[in-house]
């Protein structure tokens, strides 16, 4: 029985009953310990079995929200915006009155939109070995973004399958608007151009240096280049590969290069791109460094989904789902360990109960408060990292309010 | 309108406070050339002075929308706008200039700015286009203001939140900034460390950010000097834009004694059709040269806009014209150049209305027409329809033939009504896709005004509208311009023929 026909409704309806972190996801996203319009005026939306969507579903507390979930018993359910109004009211209030206010700063980014360079697996899949191209994202954006944008409360999660999420919850980033969010995405997308687009990095003027914000990635990433592009996924060695590096080269210089690959007989990547280096001495000229900087970029940069970061009434799936294909609980990933972390280790929801009975055994004359049962499996440090997370956010929230009386609008 | 509270706040005294220039000034009551239009005018203003102001205004912006509707570049643009600005005593001069009345004319600016508030904030679509009228007639100001340091004054008295960046953080980061440099202009001054740099939360200067055109370090976007301008022209928007919509919350509750909603009525009705003219009332001047009513077809067939043409196409091949067509045709022929007395008016319907009995026609139409020159009942002097009233007023009925074509008619009968009127004059199909997008937007004025570009291609090149880059806001004015430049056009032939 493959994994996804062993995730019955029983299993997803144990996991919410026992296993998932309602009160942590909670205070996430109010922010507070009382419930505030940024929870009570959130959107949730349900994904039922047979692909049924519920829109626009709201809940007083965690207690209604648990309630609903586990009535409903959804595949998996999703976070929006906060609304000047309470989603469950949409139908009753003007529609003038109801519009998208708050809502964290996410970002997405999907393994799929690295098919094209990746060597060791497409589509759906993922491996160790693709996970360097989402640590190498992480490392790049969550550095961008404490930096550049200066906000700190990043909240990095796995999403199930190939990819991760990023949530941001600082004030100002909860308050940006669909225009500030498009702009902030502009800042952070480089890789842009469809399929038929040899040169997907466009970001400088004719051959002036990297702006200092991509200048700062690119020492990130050069290292990753010749570990994960060059070592590992060995992208210029087929010829497809190698007919795309050199489409990105100044024609004088990727002749040459061809040339003295043949004579060489160098057929590795790193091979290869050691004879780039001779030719960047003998061919040395500023179009040629920039083109070499450009192709570091266009193969390890983070690839954006910008769609989702743009528009405030975006829904995300919410940390701690379950994703029905593999099994896997979307837990958060810590962004200074990133590079250890196996997307294949991540705990199943099957894991987690079995854990669960496995204690159930042991202990007997349990009466049924399952409140946190996740501390007796090994959901226990991802639950525990967002709780440090929102009491980092709690803290500056009340920081803040002690500063300013009233900032609700 | 506006409360008692902001009523009683003093007027800002703090742009006085600044040194050089401002100070000499400081008798005025508006110290700067520019505005914000942050405090409301709130002296006793006279209802004609509200309209006027008003309509002046009105007049700038509807240009400016339609620069935007027609494509123009930005130089042509702005060179229209001055010229409209100068035209419609709205241009703003600077405060070296003594000899002006600097206080009247800002205060002009001012307080048509405000009226216009009031007659915009009503809709979401007026909102959005007013505030893009309002910013682009503020950013040709601020571009064509030559004095560096009333410029400095102004951004002063803005308070705009933001800080100069050190030496000492310039030092630390100049490598940054160079290579964050986007103008050459920029690069050379801050190679050079010339160049200052003031720090503003990323926020509001979202179209910096997104092109990357700035140094941007924990939230704070490092903008150049030069850059200042788009921070600027970012913040006028937004401000404007809260502000229309306080206005609008609070218009219901305006305690209003009736004289002020028509003219805002009328107002933001000038914004939707173009801005009423003065054209209806001019009396017959031109060039002097009577018009008959044989020569009507002649002049029908050369200068005519499409409304009138087909109203005269219709009058022939029918042999009548139903009420509402009367009138608006008749209004056209007694105004204006065409200036048709009213013997010559009565000949023509007569003429025309040829199916007709004698006594049916003196019965029936005879004190219809002599009404609609004042002669009979109350001996009002009608003036023509501009093209405002007739597209908003007197909707035609089924069987009705008045109105404006592009907008009252389906779109494959105006195309194939534009091609019989006009192809003799050098409109072909290849032109219409372009006429027909403007009117699928609703700018009907700006489809009239291209057709009359065409049509007078050896006169002038598009984008000059009816001369001087104006639009057609009336019918009659159509006709004017077209005869004018046709006599022009005949007496440079001949000096050609001469010579």
């Amino acid at each position: 029985m493959s994994v996804a026909e062993r995730i019955t409704p029983e299993v997803m309806l144990a996991f919410y009953r026992r296993l998932y972190p309602f009160k942590s996801i909670f205070s996430w996203l109010n922010q507070e310990h009382t419930p505030t319009r940024l929870f009570t005026h959130r959107e949730f939306a349900f994904t039922l079995a047979g692909d049924v969507y519920l829109r626009y579903n709201s809940f007083n507390s965690a207690d209604e929200l648990k309630k609903q979930v586990c009535n409903l018993n959804p595949t998996r359910f999703e976070i929006g915006p906060v609304y000047s109004a309470r989603p469950k009211d949409k139908k009753v209030v003007r529609p003038a009155a109801f519009s998208p206010k708050l809502r964290e700063l996410v970002f997405d980014i999907d393994m799929t939109d690295y098919d094209s360079i990746r060597t060791c697996c497409s589509e759906a899949d993922i491996c160790k070995r693709c996970w360097t191209f989402i640590s190498a994202a992480v490392h790049v954006l969550d550095k961008g973004i404490r930096e550049q944008f200066g906000y700190v409360h990043l909240l990095w999660v796995y999403s199930g399958r190939r990819g991760i999420h990023l949530w941001i919850s600082d004030r100002e980033a909860m308050e940006l608007t669909d225009e500030q969010r498009k702009a902030l995405v502009g800042w952070m997308t480089v890789i842009q151009g469809g399929k038929e687009m040899h040169k997907k990095v466009n970001v400088r003027q004719g051959n002036r240096p990297l702006p200092p914000s991509l200048g700062s990635s690119l020492k990130l990433l050069g290292q990753v280049f010749s570990d994960l592009i060059l070592g590992d996924q060995d992208c210029f060695s087929s010829k497809e590969g190698w007919e795309s590096l050199l489409a990105l080269l100044p024609q004088a210089a990727a002749e040459a290069l061809d040339k003295l690959c043949i004579e060489t007989r160098a057929e590795t990547s790193e091979e290869r791109w050691e004879v780039l280096r001779k030719i960047r001495r003998t061919h040395a000229s500023p179009a040629l460094e920039a083109a070499v900087e450009d192709i570091i970029l266009q193969y390890t940069y983070p690839r954006l989904d910008a769609e989702v970061s743009k528009h405030r009434n975006h829904l995300l799936k919410a940390p701690f789902c379950v994703h029905p294909k593999t099994g896997r609980v979307c837990v958060p990933v810590d962004p200074a360990t990133v590079d250890q972390f196996d997307p294949e280790k991540v705990p199943t929801v099957l894991q987690l109960l079995d854990e669960l009975n496995d204690v159930s055994s042991m202990v007997t004359g349990d009466n049924g408060a399952h409140h946190s049962d996740w501390e007796q499996t090994s959901l226990k440090p991802y639950v525990e990292m967002l709780d440090k997370h929102v009491l980092a956010i709690m803290n500056d929230v009340r920081k803040m309010k002690r500063g300013v009386s009233d900032y609700s609008w | 309108m506006y409360t008692n509270k902001e009523k009683a706040r003093p007027r800002p005294a703090k742009a006085a406070s600044g040194s050089g220039l401002v100070q000499t000034h400081s008798h005025l009551k508006y110290p700067h050339q520019l505005n914000f239009y942050d405090q409301p005018p709130v002296e006793d203003i006279t209802l004609e002075e509200f309209e006027t102001c008003a309509l002046s205004r009105l007049r700038v912006l509807g240009e400016i929308e339609s620069s935007f509707a027609r494509n123009r570049s930005w130089d042509e643009l702005v060179q229209i706008t001055n010229k409209q600005c100068e035209n419609h005593g709205l241009k703003l001069n600077a405060s070296t200039a003594i000899s002006q009345d600097l206080d009247g004319e800002r205060r002009r600016d001012h307080v048509g700015h405000f009226v216009l508030r009031l007659a915009f904030c009503r809709s979401e679509e007026l909102r959005r286009r007013f505030v893009k009228a309002e910013m682009t007639l503020f950013r040709v100001r601020y571009e064509s203001m030559t004095d560096i340091d009333e410029k400095n004054q102004f951004l002063q008295s803005l308070e705009l939140g933001w800080e100069a960046v050190t030496e000492k953080e310039l030092a630390e980061y100049h490598e940054h900034l160079v290579a964050a440099a986007t103008s050459k202009e920029v690069l050379e001054l801050t190679k050079q460390k010339k160049e200052r740099y003031y720090k503003v939360r990323w926020t509001r200067v979202p179209d910096l950010i997104e092109k990357r055109r700035v140094f941007l370090n924990a939230g704070m976007a490092w903008v150049p000097h030069r850059e200042i301008a788009s921070i600027i022209y970012q913040e006028f928007q937004t401000r404007l834009d809260k502000a229309l919509q306080m206005t609008a919350k609070a218009l219901p509750r305006l305690d209003e004694d009736t004289r002020i909603i028509p003219i805002l009525d009328n107002l933001s009705q000038g914004f939707l059709a173009g801005v009423s003219s003065e054209w209806g009332n001019a009396s017959s001047s031109g060039n002097g040269s009577e018009v008959t009513a044989d020569m009507v077809d002649d002049i029908a067939r050369k200068h005519y806009p499409a409304c009138m043409r087909n109203l005269h196409d219709c009058l022939r091949r029918d042999r009548h014209l139903k009420h509402f067509g009367r009138l608006q045709y008749g209004l056209f022929l007694k105004a204006c150049v065409l200036g048709l007395s009213i013997e010559e008016a009565l000949l023509f319907w007569r003429k025309s209305f040829s199916n007709m009995q004698d006594d049916k026609f003196n019965k029936e139409y005879r004190y219809n027409i002599r009404h609609s020159y004042g002669l009979e009942g109350k001996r009002a002097n009608y003036a023509a329809k501009s093209c405002q009233q007739i597209l908003l007023s007197d909707q035609p009925g089924s069987s009705d033939n008045h109105g404006c074509p592009y907008r009252h008619f389906a779109p494959e009968n105006l195309q194939s009504a534009l091609l019989s009127m006009y192809s003799s004059q050098g409109l072909t199909s290849g032109d219409l896709p372009e006429i027909m997008h403007t009117v699928k937007n609703g700018h009907y004025h700006v489809a009239c005004t291209r057709v009359f570009e065409i049509t007078h291609s050896k006169q002038v090149s598009k984008g000059e509208g009816i001369g001087g880059g104006e639009s057609v806001t009336h019918p009659n004015q159509y006709v004017t311009k077209s005869r004018e430049m046709e006599a022009r056009m005949q007496v440079k032939d001949e000096d050609v023929v001469m010579g």
